[in-house]
C-alpha cells in the first residue's frame, strides 16, 4: 500500500480498516470494536500519510515510532499493519486464537514490528519519551507518536509522564488522546471525569491542540503543526466517537469490549460500505 | 577438611558505591551506556556517572513507573540503560512497568536497587527490600543478581551491560567485607565455592557469603566441614552446583538478608528436590518487617549473623 496525502484515498482505507475491525473482532468473537474503530482515522492518518517508516525495513533505525498505549484497539492497528504489508492480511481473522500472531493484545514476540507490547494501561508515553530521548541522544531525526485512550489517562503514570517530558523539553514527542468518552463501566464523565482533559496538558506544560479525531484535514493539520512546535511536546485531544461508522456501536458502552455477532457484523458492513 | 583460602574479611565499599564505579568505568567505554535515577543518585551512587556524562543521566524526579518505563523506551531505542533507586521503590512501585515493558517483551533494561535488604539500619521497614529478589525472579526472562562485595559487584555490572536481556542487580547500603580477590572471574549463572568442606554447604549470597565464611572458620573449629558457595546469581541458578553440594555434602543452609517466603532458599529448595533431596535450613528474615536500628543490632535481632548460620548447619548436619 503506497503511501498518500489525498484525503478520500485515506478515508477509503479507513473504511477499509473499519471492515476489517468488524469482521476479525466478529471472527474472534472477542475484542474491543469500540475502542478500535474510534481511533481510525487518527492509525490511517499516520501510517498512510504522516509518519516515516518502510515495511520493507521495520528496524530502520531512523525510522518513526508509534506506540499503541490503549493496547486493547489493537486490530485497528493490526489492520494498518497488514494493509501496509508488514504482516499477512490473510491471518486477521485468526485474531485471538491459539498460534495466530495478532494477539489480544500487542505482542512484540508475534510480531517483531511493533513497537512495544502494550495492553496493561498507563504505560506508551513512558516508553515513548525514552525513545524520543534515545532518538535524540543519536542525533536521529525519529519522532514518536503514542496514542492514549481517554480512559486510561486515569493511570497515575500518564501523568508522571506528562510532567516530565515538557520538563526535558521532548519535541520530538507526539501524543494523541483518542478521546471518545466511554470507558467499560460507563461513560467517563461518571466513572472520573477529565475535563478540562486540554487545559491539564496545558497545565503540565504541553502544546495542546483540541480537534475532531475523525476529520483526516484536521489531523493532518495538527500533525504538522505538531511538527513545528520546538521546546515541548504536543498533545492532540482527540474529541472521537466511540464506535465510530456503525450506528448501534456509536457512544454505546456495550461495544467498549463486546465483539458483534454475524448478524450485527453483517449491519455494520453495510453501513461502512 | 581444611579451607580452600584462609580467608582474611577486610571491611569494603558498599556495593553500591562499588554499582556507581563500575557505571563510570561503563560509561567511559560505552556511549550508549545511559543511566536514570529517581532523585537518589547521591545514594545510589549514580551521581558519579551524573557527573561525568550529564548528556546520558536522566534525572526522573521521584517517579518510579514513569523511570522504569522511559528506561525500556531507551533500552527499545538501541541504549543500554540502567535505572536506578532503593531497591524497594524500583522493584515494588515499578514492578508493573518491569514485567510489560521489560519481561514480556524481553527489552535490554538493567535494573540496580540499592539499599536492599534490612542492613540498611535507622530509616527502616518502609525502605528496606526485602521481597525484591522474590518478585524480580517471579519475572521469565529477568536475570537476577545479588553481588557480595565491591569485587563481584563491579565484575557483575559490567557482565549485566554485556549481557542482552532484562537483568535485577541487588545492592546494599552496608559496607561489605572484601571476599575477592582482584582479577576473579565471575560468569552470570555460575555459582562460586569458595572454602572446600565436605560436611555440609552453606550456601550465600550478599551480605551473608561473608557470615557464611566466618561460620564456616567457627564449624571448622567444631570439626565440621562447611563447604561454602557464593550464588550471586539467583537467576539462573547454577544448578550443577547445587546438586552437587546436595549429593556430596548431604546437607545445605541457604543465607539470604531476605525473607524465606520467596528468595534464595525456596529456589535452592526447589532444585535439591528435583535433584537429591537432603536435609536443608534456611537462615533469613522469618516473615516479618523489621524496625530502625543500626545495621549490626538489627543482623543480630533477625538473626543473619554468623552464629545463626553455624547453628542451622549443626542442625542441618544433626538431621543427616
Amino acid at each position: 500500500m503506497l503511501k498518500t496525502c489525498d484525503v478520500r484515498e485515506l478515508q477509503a482505507i479507513c473504511r477499509q480498516i473499519r471492515r476489517d475491525i468488524i469482521t476479525m473482532i466478529t471472527a474472534a468473537k472477542s475484542g474491543h470494536p469500540g475502542g478500535s474503530l474510534s481511533a481510525v482515522e487518527i492509525v490511517t492518518t499516520l501510517f498512510f500519510d504522516v509518519m516515516k517508516h518502510d515495511p520493507a525495513n521495520p528496524k530502520w533505525a531512523d525510522r518513526d515510532r508509534f506506540l499503541l498505549s490503549k493496547g486493547h484497539a489493537c486490530p485497528v492497528l493490526y489492520s494498518a499493519f497488514a494493509e501496509l504489508g508488514y504482516t499477512p492480511k490473510d491471518q486477521l481473522n485468526t485474531l485471538r486464537k491459539l498460534g495466530s500472531i495478532y494477539q489480544g493484545h500487542p505482542d512484540v514476540r508475534f510480531i517483531p514490528a511493533l513497537e512495544a507490547s502494550t495492553g496493561s494501561l498507563g504505560q506508551g508515553l513512558s516508553l515513548g519519551i525514552g525513545m524520543a530521548l534515545a532518538a535524540r541522544l543519536n542525533g536521529s531525526p525519529s519522532r514518536t507518536f503514542v496514542v492514549l485512550g481517554d480512559g486510561e489517562s486515569q493511570e497515575g503514570q500518564i501523568w508522571e509522564a506528562a510532567m516530565f517530558a515538557p520538563f526535558h523539553k521532548i519535541d520530538n514527542l507526539v501524543c494523541i488522546v483518542d478521546y471518545n468518552k466511554i470507558q467499560l463501566d460507563g461513560f467517563v464523565k461518571d466513572i472520573l471525569d477529565l475535563s478540562p482533559l486540554a487545559e491539564k496538558w496545558r497545565a503540565f506544560g504541553w502544546h495542546a491542540i483540541e480537534l475532531d479525531g475523525h476529520s483526516i484535514p484536521a489531523l493532518q493539520s495538527a500533525f504538522a503543526e505538531a511538527a513545528e512546535v520546538k521546546g515541548k511536546p504536543t498533545v492532540l485531544i482527540a474529541n472521537t466517537i466511540k464506535g465510530k461508522g456503525v450506528s448501534f456501536m456509536e457512544n454505546n458502552p456495550k461495544f467498549h469490549g463486546v465483539a458483534p455477532t454475524e448478524k450485527e457484523m453483517e449491519l455494520a458492513l453495510q453501513e461502512i460500505g | 577438611m581444611a579451607a580452600k583460602t584462609r580467608y582474611e574479611l577486610k571491611p569494603g565499599l558498599a556495593t553500591r558505591e562499588a554499582f556507581g564505579k563500575a557505571l563510570v568505568e561503563l560509561g567511559r567505554q560505552n556511549k550508549d551506556v545511559v543511566v536514570c535515577d529517581a532523585d537518589l543518585s547521591k545514594s545510589t551512587y549514580t551521581a558519579g556517572f551524573a557527573k561525568e556524562f550529564p548528556d546520558r543521566f536522566i534525572e526522573c524526579g521521584i517517579a518510579e513507573m514513569n523511570m522504569v518505563g522511559i528506561g525500556s523506551g531507551l533500552a527499545s531505542g538501541g541504549k543500554i540503560a540502567f535505572v536506578s533507586s532503593f531497591s524497594c521503590f524500583v522493584i515494588n512501585k515499578g514492578f508493573e512497568q518491569l514485567r510489560v515493558t521489560a519481561a514480556f517483551p524481553n527489552v535490554n533494561l538493567k535494573v540496580v536497587g540499592t539499599h536492599s535488604g534490612i542492613s540498611i539500619g535507622e530509616d527502616g521497614p518502609s525502605q528496606m527490600s526485602i521481597e525484591d529478589l522474590g518478585l524480580a525472579c517471579s519475572l521469565p526472562g529477568f536475570t537476577v543478581l545479588c553481588p557480595a562485595d565491591e569485587v563481584s559487584m563491579t565484575a557483575l555490572i559490567h557482565a549485566s551491560a554485556a549481557h542482552f536481556g532484562p537483568v535485577f542487580v541487588r545492592a546494599g547500603r552496608a559496607k561489605a567485607a572484601v571476599i575477592y580477590e582482584a582479577g576473579q572471574q565471575f560468569t552470570i549463572g555460575k555459582g562460586i565455592e569458595l572454602v572446600e568442606g565436605s560436611d555440609v554447604t552453606l550456601i550465600a549470597t550478599g551480605l551473608l557469603v561473608a557470615e557464611a565464611i566466618r561460620a564456616a572458620e567457627t564449624l571448622a573449629a567444631e570439626g565440621i566441614s562447611a563447604r561454602v558457595v557464593d550464588l550471586h546469581t539467583i537467576k539462573p541458578l547454577d544448578r550443577d552446583i547445587i546438586a552437587r553440594a546436595a549429593s556430596e555434602t548431604g546437607a545445605i543452609v541457604v543465607c539470604e538478608e531476605h525473607l524465606l517466603d520467596a528468595g534464595l532458599g525456596v529456589r535452592v529448595a526447589q532444585v535439591v528436590s528435583e535433584t537429591t533431596p537432603c536435609a536443608m535450613e534456611f537462615v533469613g528474615i522469618r516473615n516479618t518487617y523489621a524496625e530502625s536500628a543500626t545495621p549490626d543490632e538489627l543482623l543480630d535481632k533477625y538473626g543473619l549473623r554468623a552464629k545463626d548460620v553455624a547453628q542451622a548447619a549443626r542442625k542441618a548436619v544433626a538431621r543427616k
